[in-house]
Order: structure tokens, then sequence, then C-alpha cells
């Protein structure tokens, strides 16, 4: 669905992503994990090219994302659904005309069609009843599920999140991870989430990816991914007090990811 | 140099883009986005913009009063605060007025849009920023700077006129009278014309500083800082072109 090959990037004189090879399989959820400023933001910004890669190729299906520019891309970016770190809300838009955004700009649905299928987004993500509130009224933790809401309504095929937990408190954060998990049972989204909360990524994550320091250095299902042996991935897990599965089990974090 | 002209080129394509979406602006959403831009930029400057023009014709008409009254011919003030006025002060002190209050709040919002990655969004929702964003404020400033500039003029050939009443002893139906004589049709629409392109210069400065910035509230108050200077410069610099291609 989502393919990177060998792609490389440069920011300020730095590399950020040092040849990053990636697969994503239509339906899954994909979590890359890593400590900060590593370059997980940044590939994913590759996936909707709101970033160009130095060197290498990006394909969503058999689009080449990384070299399309006007109409193609504008096509292929409707596919996408996209969550920002911090929902990204425009501020003189109540959180209803946020949401409302999209539709009312790319399609020629009328005013009626437009709030129903609002008010449905906003109640699946549990906020129905801020549609009237504006993004400075309401909660970080309600903005990012605003956003959400604003990211799945027009039904996209892929979500990309971008550090849809941080900055949450554990209970909206596991409730942020209940919608990601219930998108891709309910709707077969395929989902790319970027995350520092291996709790979270454990969770919902059907393999997961981490990165450091501009390279893929493990990949695989949480069980695996618990299981490796990579220096890198040990000292992530236990910095998260996560040593072997069976205290991960334990801490509860597995329930929202029961599939 | 190299980063000026790198610049330059990003601001001028960034016009280009903006211009090319005006045909746009009859657009149901998009029209009434500039409207509200209009009162924006326009309305609101109307307080400010009052008292600045209106003492600016005052010290105009003080100052060349009390000059010509040493030859006796301070009844010719009207001539020159019009022209002053029309040619020179209305369109660049509405420019200042509006870089300064209108060009620094633009590119506070886009700057704070786009370190807070809701210009990205927009793209991804395949909304193109520029449509969205700029021709709006483009198509607002256009309409608005002429006419502020316009409003200026008025008062402060007015604000003239007062001091040339009540401190130089000119009478008012020979101050208009005397400002009417001395001033051309080409005066007033290359006033105009000057201010419509300080308004464009304006909203294409604080765009331009706004998407780029970066580093969050630092980099926005660089992108402010940074558009209120060049949109100075830019106004004195093309007043100055503008004056030499149609007055020498």
């Amino acid at each position: 669905m989502i393919r990177l090959e060998g792609v490389r990037k440069w920011l300020g004189g730095r590399v950020v992503l040092n040849g990053i090879d990636l697969q994503v399989e239509r339906g899954e959820t994909l979590c890359v994990v890593g400590p900060s400023g590593t370059g997980k933001s940044v590939m994913l910004k590759h996936i909707v090219r709101l970033l160009t890669p130095d060197e290498g190729r990006v394909y969503v299906g058999d689009e080449l994302v990384s070299q399309a520019a006007g109409a193609r891309l504008e096509k292929i970016r409707e596919r996408f659904g996209v969550l920002f770190q911090s929902g990204a809300l425009l501020e003189w838009l109540t959180v209803g005309d946020n949401v409302a955004l999209p539709l009312r700009e790319k399609t020629r649905l009328d005013e009626e069609k437009i709030q129903a299928r609002v008010r449905e987004k906003l109640d699946l993500v549990g906020l129905a009843d801020a549609a009237t509130r504006f993004p400075a009224e309401i909660s970080g933790g309600m903005r990012k599920r605003a956003g959400l809401a604003r990211a799945i309504v027009r039904d996209p095929e892929i979500i990309l999140y971008d550090e849809p937990t941080s900055g949450l408190d554990p209970v909206s954060a596991r409730t942020i991870d209940r919608l990601i998990d219930d998108l891709r049972a309910r709707l077969g989204v395929t989902s790319v989430v970027v995350t520092h909360d291996l709790h979270s990524a454990l969770s919902i994550g059907s393999r997961i990816a981490m990165l450091a320091e501009g390279r893929i250095v493990e990949l695989g299902t949480p069980e695996q991914f618990i299981a490796s042996r990579h220096e890198e991935v040990r000292q992530f897990l236990e910095s998260q007090f996560i040593t072997r599965r069976g205290e991960w089990e334990r801490s509860g974090s597995h329930e929202t990811g029961q599939r | 140099m190299l980063t000026v002209v790198r610049n330059l080129g990003r601001a001028l394509l960034l016009l280009g883009e903006a211009v090319a979406c005006v045909r746009f602006m009859f657009v149901r959403r998009s029209f009434r986005e500039i409207v509200r831009q209009m009162f924006v930029c326009g309305i609101k400057s109307l307080g400010v913009i009052t008292v600045v023009a209106s003492f600016t014709g005052m010290i105009l008409a003080l100052q060349t009063g009390l000059e010509m009254r040493k030859f006796g011919q301070e009844v010719y003030i009207g001539g020159a605060v019009m022209v002053s006025m029309l040619r020179e002060m209305g369109p660049f002190m509405t420019g200042l007025i509006l870089a300064a209050s209108v060009g620094s709040a633009i590119a506070a919002q886009m700057g704070t849009m786009a370190v807070g990655e809701e210009i990205a969004a927009l793209e991804v929702m395949s909304i193109n920023p520029v449509r969205f964003l700029v021709m709006p404020r483009l198509v607002a400033m256009a309409i608005m700077t002429p006419l502020l500039s316009f409003y200026s003029c008025i008062l402060g050939v007015v604000g003239g006129g007062i001091v040339g009443v009540t401190q130089l002893g000119v009478a008012w139906s020979a101050y208009i009278d005397n400002a009417s004589r001395f001033v051309e049709t080409k005066d007033l629409y290359v006033g105009m014309f000057k201010a419509l392109l300080f308004g464009v210069i304006i909203v294409t400065a604080a765009c331009h500083e706004g998407f780029g910035a970066t580093q969050g509230a630092v980099g926005v108050g660089n992108a402010t800082r940074r558009t209120v200077i060049i949109s100075f410069l830019a106004i004195l610099v093309a007043g100055y072109f503008v004056t030499r291609i149609f007055y020498v």
C-alpha cells in the first residue's frame, strides 16, 4: 500500500533519514517508534509529500508520490487523512466548521449532507456536543479528537497519525488508542502511527518499526518487537518500563489492543 | 545577497500564484472571506488612519504656511497640501500604517499557522493555502489600500484647511479653491496606483514571511519583524520609482 525505498533526507546539514526501506500493507496499523528527533515525523511527511526525499522514492499503491505534483498529487492526497501532533485545527473556525472544511472545499455535497457527516464523525470521536466551540475553548485531547474527526470525514483509505497521544493524560491517550483501533477494525483503514509512546504502539500496532539515527533498526509484530535483542530497542523498552512481554500484559496497556 | 534574491523570487512566485487564484474570488466562500478581510484590513484601521492623516495634513499646512507667510503667499497652502497628500503622503502614510498593523497581523497569523502545522493540514486536505489564505487577503488589501489612501487624502486636506483657517488666517473658500486649482486627475490615479502597489507589497511580504516561519514563537516573531521592515523598505523604494516613472 505504502512503500518507501532508500529514502534519504538531509535537514539543516544533518542526515535525518538515512536510507529508509519500509512497506506498509493494506489494512494494517504500522507504528513507528523511536526517541525524539530521530526523523519519525519527517518520514511521515514524506508519505504525503509535505517533504520530498533527497534520495529514494515513496509509493502509495502504484503512484510515485515523491515525484507527484499538481492534480495528481491532489488526487493521491485525497486518499489520506492526517492527524497532526497539535490537531492543526484552524483557530477561527468552530470544531464543526473545521471538520466540515474538507467537505465544503473539496466536494459538492449540500450543506445538509455535510452537517450530517460532521455530526456522525464528531459522534464517533465523542465530541458531538463540541461542534459549536472554537479550538481555543477545548482541551488538548479534544483538539486531537477533533483533528481525528476532520482526518476521517472523507472516509480515507489511509490515516497517518503524528504523535496522537503525546501530551495527553493516560485516560485520554487510551481513548485515542481505542479510536485508532476502532477505525482499523470497523473501516479497514491502513494506518501509520508515529509515536514515542510504546504502550500505545504495542496496543494498536499490527507491526512496530523502530527508527534510530535515521534508520529502521527493528521491524516486527509487537511480540517480535518485545523479544528483540537489538540494543537500542532494549534501551527504548526499558526506558518505558517494558522489559518482558509478561510485564507489558500485566500493566494493562494491552487491553485496548485485543484483536 | 543570494538569500535576498532567492527570497524575492519566492515572494514573486507566491504573488503570481495568488494572482492566478484571483479568478476564484467570486466563488461564494472566497467572496465571503474577501469581505471579511476587507473589514479586518480596512475598517479596523480607520481609527489610526483618521488620526495620522488629519495630523499629517495639519503639520504640512502649518509648516508650509509659516514659510509661505514670510512671502505673503500663505493662501497657496491648499494646493501644497492637496498635491502632497494625493501624490505622496496619502498613499505613503496609509502604506506604512497598514504595514505595521495589518502586515504584522497577517505575518503573525500565517506564521502561527505554519508552525502549528495548519498550513500543512490544508495541503494534505488538498486545499490550496494560497487560494484559501493569500488570495482573499491580497484582493481585500488591493481594494482597501487605495480607498483608505483616498480617505486619508481627504482628511489630510481637511486637517490642513482647519490649520489654514484657524492658524494662518486663510479663508476656507480660498483654501479649497487653491487646493482644487493645482491638482490634476493624474495625481489622483498615480496616488491610488501607488496605494494599490503598497497593499500588494504588504500582503506578499506578510504571507511569504509567515509561510516560511519555523521554530515556534521565536520564528513567528522574526517573521513579523521582517515583514514590517521589508514592507517599509519596499514601500519607500517602490514609491520613489512610481513617482519617477510618472513625473520625470
